[in-house]
């Protein structure tokens, strides 16, 4: 008897949960950025997404086609990023971890506070980057938009890669984040560095609410908020302090909640995430520092 | 007499609320090769670190006509002082090349830099083959001569070099040390160099300085010192 | 002399920490009694997460949750067992206590930045949960004392009566949560005093070092868990007190944020800053939708607040407390 298994479905809800991962993973590359340099996850990550999605939403409005709007909020939320870091973060840089912990949620009620401020919370929408024709790929039907995001998450991957791996400044922030007191003696102006991460993080985010927000039939104020759950949840499954582990385990996540979401019934959409948390919990039981981290034994 | 290239004038120091530096004095001359001895807790390192700015400080501290004391270690760096400090600050999660391409971070004459590094493989050749290793691998002794090929990757005006014979084997010391003391005839490198070994210290250095409790106890030219009776009690052993 | 100076200044202080505890009611509008008895809810459980975080060093991002637990348990005694309200305050307790104990296994594989995931996964999914099983939770309704079982409920028939005196409701629940907030105060003080406290600041400080002095590290962890989960049971079963109602959206994750704001604010690993972090809690974002109640702006207010304290006040009220009382500790017990 041959197991009438639907692999067309399976594909399609793959590639599905990839779109997904793929644009949770940009915003947990963000987290992973900022905490490898700061020592905090950056709780605000997904407001202050949320807010570039809405400053492109304005600059939309205001006559500029999606793509120019894009890349012009890349930039805007490149110098937000730097400017909170400057503001916020300088003043307690020698401060207990806990207390910039308490400032990144400070950050999280100011973003978002101000995000309903100068918007109002009625629902909106942002036009579509790619288009929503389906494609056939291999006699399966994929969306392009779908396709469209997990390239361009993989491209900014790739662009950070190469930034980091292949360029002096990357070099000095890969330095400045890991050892900060050495790399000043070197020269490096890690304050600086630290306010560039911050920058590259907001910028990140930005794409990626510019990505989701189109998916959705319509957003709000709330449209990062469980995208940075389930960047929090994929970085810390993949390992947090490593950023080839926080994609992997990012798109890994996505496409195993899609998945178990089409597959097991009772998991309404109320339980998809606990459920995902507790199976990282449980990976976390057996390997305490994520898929790919690099555990330092510390058996006592 | 032209300004010594590096002076210190009444320098104090202090960690939080504890006072490290009561006043110290000392000048480097360009081309010296200069010790600060001491017993532990002395306030050696503390003066290295008062130097590159490491630490709060106070006094006045001239460095090749410009005044230092209350630059950042990263400006003072940039002004060409390379501080190798305790434990060798070896950036341990990169490679070895990328340690010492982050040696010349501040420089931009990308043709000179590329020959300073042939030159420094030269002198540890060992560096070239262990390129692509991550520098946490490596040895105490090789990491010790990683950070002084940074260092020397920055084209210093001065070096301090703090405690490098700490935890390495005597035969490594002295590789080391003659190391130091090559580059210092051929090249012309300025070196204040802070060691517990006060043997091996006066046999590299023209001149030293001894510290007790954060204050110049002594001063002098290494051959004086070395017959000086207190010296030779508490830090010869003879 | 200078001694008995101390001393004297001691008693002082507490004499007028508790006149003023006595009294405030009096003072202040009804109203504002019940906001003060609501502060008395956070003091408690920031007291409890102070313990864990400030003076083991665990981080805990669950302790809404922790609350939940106390407070559907009295909701679920009172409602379906037809317990008088006050009496279920120890049960939710120690409730909770057990809950703080479980999560604590987990967390001696775990620590810091993952902790905090484990501990936010238990806050997140707590509403859910709750939803869940609504034969005992009452679901998304929750549970309503006053429809379910209104003589449960004390003090619902206007004034109460005490040893013999007669109270508003409002005065009777300051009363009520702020004794308890001070035994438990003072319990946590002399836990931090003691050999207890010293354990638990060994473990913070360098667990490597702990168990080399033999300190029980799984054993240290687990009863700080679930001491704080306690004092959080405690609070939340006050909370359902006050409120007289339980549903999901009481206990929310920003519950959890909350409690950890106080008590940074308050000062990790001191206790006397633990009111003011307390009262930061609970009444600024009230101040701030003073400031303009146009849509955002209260939660912009907050959080420049938030942040700003922060910076001006690093370690917290307590930081600061201590940082002006060490002069006069010095002055008094050094000998001239």
């Amino acid at each position: 008897m041959i197991l009438a298994f639907d692999w067309t479905q399976l594909a399609q809800q793959t590639v599905i949960g990839l779109s997904n991962g793929g644009l949770w993973a940009l915003l947990a590359l963000a987290l992973v950025l900022i905490y490898r340099s700061t020592g905090v996850v950056n709780f605000a990550q997904g407001e202050m997404a949320m807010f570039s999605t809405f400053v492109a939403w304005s600059l939309i409005h205001h006559g500029l086609s999606y793509w120019e709007a894009f890349f012009l909020t890349l930039v805007i939320s490149f110098a937000g990023g730097v400017a909170l870091e400057r503001v916020a973060i300088r003043p307690v840089e020698r401060a207990p971890v806990l207390t910039v912990v308490i400032v990144t949620l400070g950050l999280f009620f100011l973003v978002d506070g101000a995000a309903r401020w100068f918007w109002s919370s009625e629902t909106r929408t942002l036009p579509n980057a790619f288009s929503t024709r389906p494609i056939n790929v291999a006699g399966v039907a994929f969306s392009i938009q779908d396709l469209g995001n997990i390239a361009v998450s993989l491209g900014v991957v790739a662009l950070l890669f190469v930034l980091f791996q292949f360029t002096k400044l990357g070099l000095a922030l890969r330095a400045a984040a890991v050892n900060p007191e050495e790399s000043r003696l070197l020269g490096i102006r890690v304050s600086w560095m630290l306010a560039l991460g911050w920058g590259l993080a907001a910028a990140m985010g930005a794409v990626s609410g510019m990505l989701t927000a189109p998916a959705l039939a319509s957003f709000d104020q709330n449209l990062m908020q469980p995208v940075l759950l389930y960047a929090f949840a994929g970085a810390v499954l993949g390992g947090i302090a490593s950023p080839l582990g926080a994609v992997v385990g990012t798109l890994l996540l996505g496409v195993f909640v899609n998945l178990i979401g089409t597959y097991v019934n009772w998991i309404g959409t109320d339980l998809r995430l606990p459920v995902a948390l507790a199976v990282i919990l449980g990976v976390l039981l057996v390997r305490p520092a994520g898929l790919f981290g690099r555990a330092s034994v510390r058996r006592v | 007499m032209a300004e010594p290239l590096l002076a210190l004038e009444g320098v104090e120091a202090r960690y939080g609320p504890v006072k490290a530096l009561h006043g110290v004095s000392l000048t480097v001359g360009e081309g010296e090769i200069v010790a600060v001895l001491g017993a532990n807790g002395a306030g050696k390192t503390t003066t290295l670190r008062a130097i590159s700015g490491t630490v709060r400080r106070s006094g006045t501290i001239r460095f090749a006509g410009k005044g230092i004391a209350s630059r950042s270690p990263e400006a003072v760096a940039r002004l060409g002082v390379a501080h190798v400090p305790e434990g060798r600050g070896t950036l341990s999660e990169l490679s070895v090349g990328e340690n010492l391409r982050l040696g010349a971070y501040p420089r931009r004459d990308r043709a000179a830099i590329r020959e300073d590094e042939r030159r420094v493989l030269a002198h540890f050749p060992f560096l070239g083959e262990r390129r692509n290793q991550r520098a946490g691998t490596l040895s105490g002794g090789e990491q010790q001569m990683l950070a002084l090929a940074r260092a020397l990757m920055l084209r210093p005006r001065l070096v301090l070099l703090d405690e490098p014979s700490h935890g390495l084997a005597p035969r490594v010391v002295a590789e080391i040390f003659r190391i130091v003391g090559e580059l210092n005839e051929k090249d012309g490198l300025t070196v204040l160099v802070v060691e517990q070994n006060a043997i091996l210290a006066l046999e590299a250095a023209s001149r030293a300085y001894v510290l007790e409790v954060g204050r110049v106890a002594l001063e002098g030219g290494s051959d004086t010192l070395r017959r000086n009776e207190s010296v030779r009690k508490s830090y010869l052993g003879y | 002399m200078r001694r008995a100076l101390g001393i004297g200044a001691w008693v002082l202080a507490v004499a007028a920490g508790l006149g003023l505890f006595l009294l405030l009611p009096h003072l202040v509008s009804d109203f504002h009694s019940r906001d003060l008895a609501r502060a008395g809810v956070f003091f408690i459980a920031i007291v409890g997460l102070n313990l864990l975080t400030g003076y083991t060093g665990q981080i805990s991002l669950g302790h809404g949750a922790l609350m939940a637990v106390g407070g559907y348990t009295t909701a679920a005694l009172v409602v379906h067992e037809h317990w008088r309200d006050v009496w279920t305050i120890p049960l939710a307790g120690i409730a909770a206590g057990i809950v703080g104990f479980i999560i604590g296994l987990p967390a001696l594989r775990l620590s810091g930045l993952y902790l905090a995931l484990a501990t936010f996964g238990f806050a997140i999914s707590m509403p859910s949960l709750l939803k869940k099983f609504s034969g005992l939770t009452g679901g998304t309704q929750g549970l309503r004392f006053f429809e379910s079982a209104p003589f449960q409920v004390t003090g619902l028939t206007g004034k109460v009566t005490i040893f013999g005196h007669a109270m508003t409701q409002a005065h009777f629940l300051y009363y009520l949560t702020w004794s308890i907030g001070i035994v438990g105060f003072a319990l946590a003080w002399l836990i931090v005093r003691g050999r207890l406290g010293r354990v638990f600041r060994s473990v913070r400080d360098s667990e490597i070092a702990a168990v080399s002095s033999g300190v029980n590290l799984a054993a240290t962890k687990t009863l700080a868990f679930a001491l704080s989960g306690v004092y959080a049971g405690v609070a939340g079963s006050l909370l359902a007190i006050q409120d007289t109602i339980v549903n999901p959206l009481s206990f929310t994750f920003l519950l959890s944020i909350l409690v950890l704001v106080g008590a940074v604010v308050g000062g990790l690993g001191s206790l006397p800053g633990l009111v003011l972090g307390a009262f930061f809690v609970q009444y600024l974002p009230s101040i701030s939708t003073h400031v303009s109640s146009r849509p955002g702006v209260p939660d912009f207010v907050y959080g420049a607040a938030i942040i700003l304290v922060m910076i001006l006040l690093p370690t917290g009220a307590g930081g600061l407390l201590r940082r002006l009382a060490r002069p006069l500790a010095t002055w008094l017990y050094t000998r001239p």
